[in-house]
């Protein structure tokens, strides 16, 4: 950074930083042995005490915002474990948005990020056909044996061992037309109790598509009318966590209106990230009067999955799988950001045959983070090695995860630790989906499909 | 800023990434969580054996540079403040328990581990390490020794200097002493461990500790009295010492301090009182649960509204965290939240609190109270915004004004916080210039250069807090 970069950003922190909330941070450290990179490195820069300390900081004149402060920031992997904690209610979450929106903004980035930023952030994520196009490629990739070569070729060996597990871990990709003409409309199975409308998301209605399909299902199950707006967009979570937040601004505002229309009881979301920037919309969207109150209303019906079947007493019908022992991670966001940690679990134990074993530091974050794992690779790893510690001492056959990012990580772990035998990672609707369809039997599998045509 | 010969032979000393001075890593080792007080220093190190803390002091002495130990920053005194920049020093590789020895119920241990961490290794072998600040989630023992830690259960069992058997110190000179040991009596000289437990890192560096332990009690019982008249629960906190009954746990917090504590934990504590009595008891089960019957019927007796038993040892947990909450919780009201840290012998503690709320009326201030009723240790709590010069100036003179009257019936400045450098200004209240010049001349002896933590415990100017200072 030069000196006019860095005397623009300084100005800008003292412009738009909130700073009553920055001096709500009474530095008591409450924060500290729940920060995961705090624990890593015992090291007050990379705490959320230190962080705010460093943004007030550089507020107040005291130091400049050099590559070092930006460095502490891009640190930080935004699970927001912090925010539980503190006793006196500082919003971590925002003042971190705000501080790196301030940064990237300002930032001249080396070539290389700039067109990973500008053609995923900005000309991927949010256009839905682009997705489904890329995501194509990639299931090219798969089935054409272009990857059983690429894998025999040893190339893979050329990128960082982290990344060659990531290509590895990845779902099967969904055929083209599968998700061009997914869905738009269930009916509920039975008396209908909630009309609700499905968040589906852009990487979940691409990649795991098969997961969103469960989701329907398990939601027609429960009685629900689901509805699916087809000119929804991606949540703008990864662009508005990686300082791209006029690009979230627009997302959101076309959110609001496509669900608007909907006329729902709820929005359902079955990715603990997307969920909670949902329910954050109204703050991203602050400085927009005439948005607002449309984004606080659209907040007020967010709800995951795990919520919604709870509330309709998913818990209490039949559902039964043999012989795994089943742990749970949880996602950062639903648990920190939408505060849900007990429905997922009250599921889980539900699940006759099965045994539910709570992993230690469960609410510890995975370091996934949306891109983090890329970005801050070996920071992600080393968290990662601390997780799949205790996930592998629970003895599960299953982990449990609610989002996608965390799915992919606890995957890799597994690929990671040479575990893949004997141990899996799922989303839970896919889990639930097994545990309710097992405990049916067949006719009556069949004939709930056949009155309400969900196809199988 | 240190000479670049100093870094480079500090460097050598510990390895390059055992030394940092980059302008962010300076910020974030300028405070604690005592407000009003931040200052740059020169360099943060993080020694990795006693033998580099020896030659890191031996140099720091010779070129007098100041020196701040520094466990997690919890402390409410600005004690680990680096006022006088110099070098703070971390003690993160000094983080191992290395005995628990159940012969002769002593854990030893090096400073940086963590209190938490340190009671459950040592409750999983059976025994109990009683200290239990409200920190002891993320402070580390060594911080709590050298600030002579309280916490919830001082009443019964006393402070962390009532658990200090030995230490490993290095003095400033470089030398490394070793004091006291496994021994329940030893009377060989001056008693210098206990020297050093409270001595806020001025005298010297500890490097191990052994502390002592006592056999975990059977059961505990917690409950939670209610009052509609501050009085009357400060008059029952004297009553029941009087009937011969001491609990673990006696504490008091006020109708602003349970509203806040509740919207932080959502446990359901009642605020639609005046103040609550949080009163623990442990022991024998049948003492246990004939003190609880005892406490319950004196509560009621002395005019509480209602008296609710924990049902399990989660709803007590719940409880006791909630409390542990109050200061942090309490900025949830204000931009600055001032706590101090005023005590009293406990017979007084009806009177003190009496006293408190009228100095808040007098100065026009919102000061909420809550603390260790039991050994009369109080927090009175000023919330106020360090924007407001007017109103920095009336804390200043009401907490002034808390201390006289502290210390005219009984008390002292700080029960369990330490001196530091926030209440060096009041030290002579409590001490009398007599009393300060001893302290200063075993400062000198041990530490003739001042390089360790100076500016604490001893004031320039008297009266006069220090104000934000902030050295760039």
């Amino acid at each position: 950074m030069n000196i006019e970069q860095r005397s623009k950003i300084q100005k800008e922190f003292q412009e738009k930083m909130d700073y009553d909330e920055l001096l709500n941070c009474m530095r008591c450290g409450f924060c500290l042995p729940s920060c995961p990179t705090y624990l890593e490195t015992s090291d007050e820069v990379h705490s959320p005490r230190g962080r705010i300390a460093l943004m007030k900081a550089v507020v107040d004149g005291d130091i400049e915002p050099d590559e070092d402060v930006k460095k502490s920031l891009d640190m930080c992997l935004g699970c927001r474990a912090c925010e539980p904690v503190c006793p006196s209610g500082v919003n971590y979450g925002h003042l971190l948005e705000q501080a790196r929106d301030i940064i990237y903004q300002n930032e001249k980035l080396s070539i290389s990020t700039r067109f990973i930023r500008r053609t995923t952030l900005k000309g991927l994520f949010p256009y839905q056909n682009r997705m489904i196009t890329m995501t194509s490629l990639l299931g090219f990739y798969q089935k054409s044996g272009l990857r059983s070569l690429t894998r025999k070729s040893g190339i893979m060996n050329l990128l960082p061992e982290h990344l060659a597990y990531m290509e590895k871990v990845l779902p099967d990709v969904p055929s083209k037309s599968e998700m061009k003409n997914r869905p738009r409309h269930f009916e509920p199975v039975g008396q209908k109790k909630k009309r609700v409308a499905f968040f589906s998301g852009c990487l979940m209605d691409t990649l795991f598509l098969k997961t969103n399909g469960a989701t329907t299902k398990l939601l027609q199950y429960a009685g629900c009318e689901i509805v699916i707006p087809e000119n929804q967009a991606c949540c703008g979570a990864l662009q508005g966590h990686s300082g791209e937040k006029n690009q979230a601004k627009e997302m959101a505002k076309r959110n609001i209106q496509a669900f608007e229309d909907a006329n729902v009881d709820y929005i359902i979301t079955n990715a603990g990230g997307c969920g909670s920037f949902l329910v954050d919309y109204h703050f991203l969207l602050k400085d927009d009067p005439a948005w607002t109150d449309r984004a606080k209303q659209l907040s007020e019906k967010i709800k995951d999955i795990t919520r919604i079947l709870v509330e309709l007493d998913f818990h209490k019908k039949p559902l039964h799988i043999i012989g795994q022992i089943i742990t749970y991670q949880d996602s950062c966001h639903l648990r920190n950001g939408q505060k849900t940690y007990t429905e997922p679990r009250l599921l889980l134990e539900s699940i006759n045959g099965s045994h539910f074993v709570e992993m230690k530091d469960a609410d510890r974050c995975c370091g996934s983070a949306g891109i983090y794992n890329i970005i801050q690779s070996d920071m992600s790893m080393k968290i990662l090695d601390y997780k799949m510690k205790h996930t592998t001492a629970t003895g599960a056959t299953t982990v449990v995860t609610t989002n996608p990012g965390c799915l992919l990580q606890m995957k890799l772990g597994i690929e990671k630790e040479g575990l893949s035998k004997k141990m899996k990672a799922v989303h839970i609707v896919d889990l639930l989906l097994e545990a309710y369809e097992t405990a049916l039997t067949k006719e009556e599998l069949t004939d709930i499909n056949e009155q309400s045509k969900i196809s199988v | 800023m240190l000479p670049e010969l100093i870094k480079r032979r500090l460097i050598k000393l510990v390895g390059a990434e055992n030394f940092k001075d980059s302008n962010v890593s300076k910020l974030a080792y300028s405070y604690d969580a005592t407000p009003q007080f931040q200052a740059m220093p020169d360099a943060i190190i993080s020694p990795r054996n006693k033998k580099e803390v020896s030659q890191i002091l031996k140099l720091c002495n010779q070129e007098k540079i100041p020196v701040v130990p520094r466990g997690s920053g919890t402390n409410l005194s600005a004690g680990t403040t680096p006022l006088k920049g110099g070098i703070v020093l971390l003690f993160n590789h000094f983080n191992k328990i290395l005995e628990i020895d159940e012969e002769n119920l002593t854990v030893t241990t090096q400073p940086g581990v963590n209190t938490l961490e340190l009671m459950k290794a040592v409750e999983a072998k059976g025994l109990f390490y009683p200290p239990d600040p409200s920190s002891m989630k993320i402070s580390q023992i060594g911080g709590n020794i050298n600030e002579n830690s309280g916490g919830l259960r001082g009443l019964k069992y006393g402070v962390t200097r009532d658990y200090v058997l030995g230490l490993e110190v290095v003095l400033p000179n470089g030398d490394i002493i070793r004091t006291g040991g496994k021994l329940a009596k030893d009377v060989a000289g001056y008693d210098l461990t206990r020297l050093f437990v409270g001595s806020e890192g001025t005298l010297g560096i500890i490097t191990e500790a052994t502390l002592k332990l006592v056999p975990m009690p059977e059961t505990k019982k917690t409950i939670l009295a209610l009052y509609q008249d501050m009085d009357a629960a400060a008059r029952t906190v004297s009553k029941i010492i009087a009937n011969k009954i001491i609990p673990t746990t006696l504490e008091f917090l006020d109708q602003p301090t349970l509203k806040v504590v509740e919207d932080f934990s959502q446990i359901g504590l009642p605020t639609n009182v005046k103040a609550v009595l949080l009163i623990e008891q442990d022991g024998e089960r049948a003492s246990v649960e004939n003190d609880i019957e005892k406490i319950s019927f004196i509560c009621k007796e002395n005019h509480a509204v209602e008296v609710k038993v924990a049902q399990s040892e989660k709803e007590a947990d719940e409880l006791r965290t909630a409390r542990r909450s109050a200061l942090s919780a309490l900025a949830r009201l204000k931009p600055t939240t001032i706590l101090e840290d005023a005590t009293v012998p406990r017979s007084e503690i009806a009177k003190m609190v009496k006293v408190i709320n009228e100095i808040a009326k007098e100065y026009d201030l919102e000061i909420c109270t809550f603390g260790h009723a039991g050994d009369g240790n109080l927090h009175p709590t000023c919330l106020t915004d360090v924007r407001n010069k007017e109103e920095i100036e009336r804390v200043e003179k009401a907490f002034e004004k808390i201390f006289e009257k502290a210390v005219a019936l009984g008390g002292t400045i700080t029960g369990e916080h330490g001196v530091g450098a926030m209440k060096a200004p009041y030290l002579y209240l409590k001490l009398g210039e007599e009393g300060i010049s001893a302290m200063s001349a075993i400062k000198k002896a041990f530490d003739p250069n001042n390089i360790m933590n100076p500016g604490k415990i001893f004031a320039k100017s008297k009266r006069k807090r220090v104000v934000v200072n902030q050295t760039p």
